[in-house]
């Protein structure tokens, strides 16, 4: 039992802080989201010269051959900087789905133009009726000759404005909501028959609602087994949830800083408000939720590759209900302890508290989480 | 970064878990699962058990009978012990007064005491709070005035656990009245069969008789039974009181709580089905599951850090609060999953103990167990100490 990084993962840390610390500064984001993409086109190059896109892929595609450990320690300072390029949306969730589920030509084709930072995917997958069920899958896949046509509509789809390449799920069989049955598509975004559509979210990234409409796809474009993807999105999810509860970490740790600081330095009644044991009291409250936050991060991330699905998924829903929880407590009394002022767009601490709300939202909040753990019996076994 | 036991340490695990299993007295383990009040001789029993085996005071110097585990193992050790479920260990002999007397004690005191609190030979209690000092402690007035090779002690403590049963207390006193608080105190060990000690009970909500008041009048100490330097006394408390903290977070024993809940969720009955599979009622127990994974991952967090560290972690103030909520988290579900059987209030009059219990025989303890545990989050500095101690210690406020 070890909770210390290794030489090299300490190395990535602090090389990530360093870049992060002097190139996203809260008025550098502003800027970066005034970008036509809502996100800094310089930093994505940035990224890839620092390895940073080639973090989790094996280094016969160029990679670093990293695992969640190293992910989570690159989300967490993205955490703290608010980033808004789509290293989620491209390098964990999508490219997570290539790593563990496209053959060998893919893998080869694709990846490496990730780590180029040539390449922008996003997952489409969830479905206006679908909430946080990842198998209530109404796109359809249909055969025609060797091709499949695709026909649906995707919603909720982080990046997939600026996405060259859509992974798309759809239905071979199976009614709606059957696990079995799913298959995963890779798509060109412009290709005939999709139309996207481009909105801003609140927490300030950038998403697109997504028609398909007899979208031909070739066999080249078939990742994974067609009928049997569902283990493979359970799996790339519970990843993806370990990767946003150090994103959230990061976030919180920033809020909480930041709160400690403004109780020090706000002066009411000819005393630093901090003097006030109420507000003493709520700032312990607030590193008691983030730590545990942290816990469960950590606990996320050393399951992440548990080979036991049932377990890993227990583990998960845990580390997502405590970030949803956490990240609302520390979220909604960050603002309050600033007051006013966190109530401002121009102060970075609303900022903070929007993504972690955002966060709660994404792959099931913690009420579904924990639904989810009861039915699967909770964390202890009978003895 | 490594969730995973080392293989020796797994090896370690399965060690401590077959000799809980095959040591610990069957109507021990009884007492334990239903959450009933043991007896003395029972943790007598068990302590000189552990004894026997060279394992009574694993985080003690191995030169007074600790056996040099590392932080892991001992967290593992304790772990399995209170899943067994064992009885915690007395803690104000082996937590409290004997890493106090081993950090300051005399020669003499350590060659006297440590091996006799270790197969629990006296009976340790601990005189800190009294009357007018709780978590104000170093107000206290219980006063030591010399006089000769002799402290003359006069003064009340109060909430004095198991001090019916002791041989020994120890006490935070003042010797120097006119020094500011923290710094005119002593702590000495005072032998309960001093002429002039009264013990008086204190009858808790919970029907128990546990905690007592402690009245000294004129009790003659000697000044060898002093520990440290006279007036230095705080100092030894804040080192004792740190130590208190870092066990108090009882995981083990909520995992087997919660194992407890389980099993009487799933013969307690909600209509046609057992009230484990009442949604509402199971998300209520994952929810607390979900807690106590957290604080495991923290302690473990604090326990790894402990390799590079001597002094007791300000963390483990953390580990205080969320490990009290979560023991009383998981008696208030032991109160629901019951029901209506709370209510039966159990009688040990000689002329009724052989009569059957009221309702199912596993409800009739949950009750004055959930009472009881209300104490958690106020002893050892209680839970809003704790947060002064965050907002002090950690964040500089």
């Amino acid at each position: 039992m070890d909770f210390s990084l290794t030489d090299e993962q300490r190395l990535l840390k602090e090389s990530v802080e360093r870049l992060l610390a002097d190139r996203y500064s809260f008025e550098a984001r502003q800027r970066h989201m005034d970008e036509p993409t809502g996100w800094s086109r310089a930093l994505w190059q940035s990224y890839a010269e620092l390895g940073l896109l080639g973090l989790p892929y094996e280094e016969k595609h160029g990679g670093i051959g990293g695992g969640p450990v190293e992910t989570m320690i690159v989300m967490e300072a993205f955490g703290r900087a608010l980033a808004l390029e789509p290293f989620f949306a491209t390098v964990v969730l999508a490219g997570g789905l290539l790593r563990l589920g496209a053959d060998e030509t893919m893998r080869a084709d694709l990846i490496p133009k990730i780590i180029r930072g040539d390449l922008l995917l996003a997952f489409a997958h969830t479905e206006r009726q679908s909430r946080y069920d990842l198998a209530d899958v109404a796109t359809t896949a249909g055969r025609d000759g060797a091709d499949y046509i695709l026909e649906g509509a995707k919603s909720l789809v982080i990046h997939g404005d600026c996405a060259d390449k859509l992974i798309v799920s759809a239905r071979l069989a199976g009614a709606r909501r059957d696990r079995d049955g799913l298959g995963l598509f890779v798509v060109d975004a412009d290709a005939a028959g999709i139309s996207r559509r481009a909105y801003p979210t609140v927490d300030g990234l950038r998403a697109a609602e997504v028609t398909l409409s007899g979208v031909r796809v070739g066999a080249d474009g078939v990742l994974s087994e067609p009928g049997k993807a569902f283990p493979l999105i359970a799996k790339v999810v519970d990843a993806a949830i370990a990767a946003l509860a150090a994103e959230a970490v990061g976030a919180m740790a920033a809020m909480h800083e930041s709160t400690v600081e403004y109780l020090k330095t706000r002066k009411q009644f000819g005393v630093p408000i901090g003097n006030f044991q109420v507000l003493q009291h709520r700032a312990a409250e607030m590193l008691v939720a983030l730590e545990e936050a942290r816990s469960m991060a950590f606990f996320a991330t050393m399951m992440a590759g548990e080979p036991d699905p049932t377990e890993r998924r227990k583990a998960t829903a845990a580390a997502k209900v405590q970030i949803g929880r956490s990240g609302r407590f520390v979220g909604q009394q960050a603002v309050q302890l600033h007051g006013g002022i966190g109530m401002t767009m121009e102060y970075k601490v609303g900022h903070y508290f929007k993504r972690v709300t955002m966060i709660d939202t994404m792959f099931g909040d913690a009420d579904h989480q924990l639904a989810e753990l009861a039915r699967m019996g909770g964390l202890i076994a009978d003895g | 970064m490594d969730l995973r036991f080392t293989p020796d340490e797994i090896a370690f695990r399965d060690e401590v878990r077959a000799f809980m299993r095959a040591a610990l007295p069957a109507p021990i383990r009884r007492k334990m699962v239903e959450a009933r009040r043991l007896e003395k001789d029972d943790i007598v029993t068990w302590q000189r058990i552990l004894n026997a085996k060279g394992w009574a005071v694993p985080h003690w110097p191995v030169a007074w009978g600790g056996t040099g585990w590392s932080p892991v193992k001992q967290y593992i050790f304790h772990e399995e012990l209170q899943q067994a479920p064992a009885p915690d260990p007395l803690p104000f002999g082996v937590n409290m007064v004997g890493p106090v007397i081993i950090a300051f004690g005399s020669e003499a005191q350590k060659r006297h005491h440590l091996p006799r609190i270790a197969n629990l030979d006296d009976w340790w209690c601990q005189g800190f709070s009294e009357p007018g000092a709780g978590s104000d402690l170093a107000s206290l007035k219980t006063t030591a005035r010399r006089d000769g090779d002799h402290y003359i002690v006069n003064g009340q403590k109060t909430w004095t656990t198991t001090a019916q049963y002791a041989d020994w207390i120890f006490c935070l006193v003042r010797t120097d009245p006119a020094a500011k608080k923290q710094q005119g105190i002593s702590f000495i060990l005072v032998d309960m069969k001093t002429l002039g000690i009264t013990v008086r009970p204190i009858r808790t909500i919970d029907g128990g008789r546990e905690v007592n008041e402690v009245f000294f009048d004129d009790v003659r100490v000697p000044v060898e039974n002093r520990v440290g330097e006279e007036n230095r006394g705080w100092d030894y408390a804040k080192f004792l009181l740190g130590n208190e903290r870092a066990g108090i977070a009882r995981i083990g024993t909520s995992k087997a709580r919660i194992r407890r809940l389980k099993e009487i969720a799933a013969l307690e009955r909600v209509g046609d089905k057992p009230l484990i599979e009442d949604e509402r009622f199971r998300m209520k127990i994952a929810a607390v599951e979900v807690e106590l994974k957290a604080l495991e991952m923290t302690q473990l967090r604090v326990v790894a850090a402990a390799r590079d560290r001597n002094e007791p972690d300000p963390a483990s103030s953390i580990l205080k609060i969320r490990g009290s909520e979560i023991q009383q988290a998981v008696s208030e579900l032991l109160l629901e999953a019951i029901g209506p059987y709370a209510l039966p209030q159990e009688t040990h009059d000689d002329d009724r103990w052989n009569e059957p219990p009221i309702g199912p025989e596993w409800a009739g303890a949950l009750a004055p167990h959930y009472f009881n545990w209300r104490m958690v989050s106020i002893y050892g500095g209680s839970n809003e100490i704790q947060k002064n101690i965050i907002a002090k210690a950690i964040l500089g406020l």
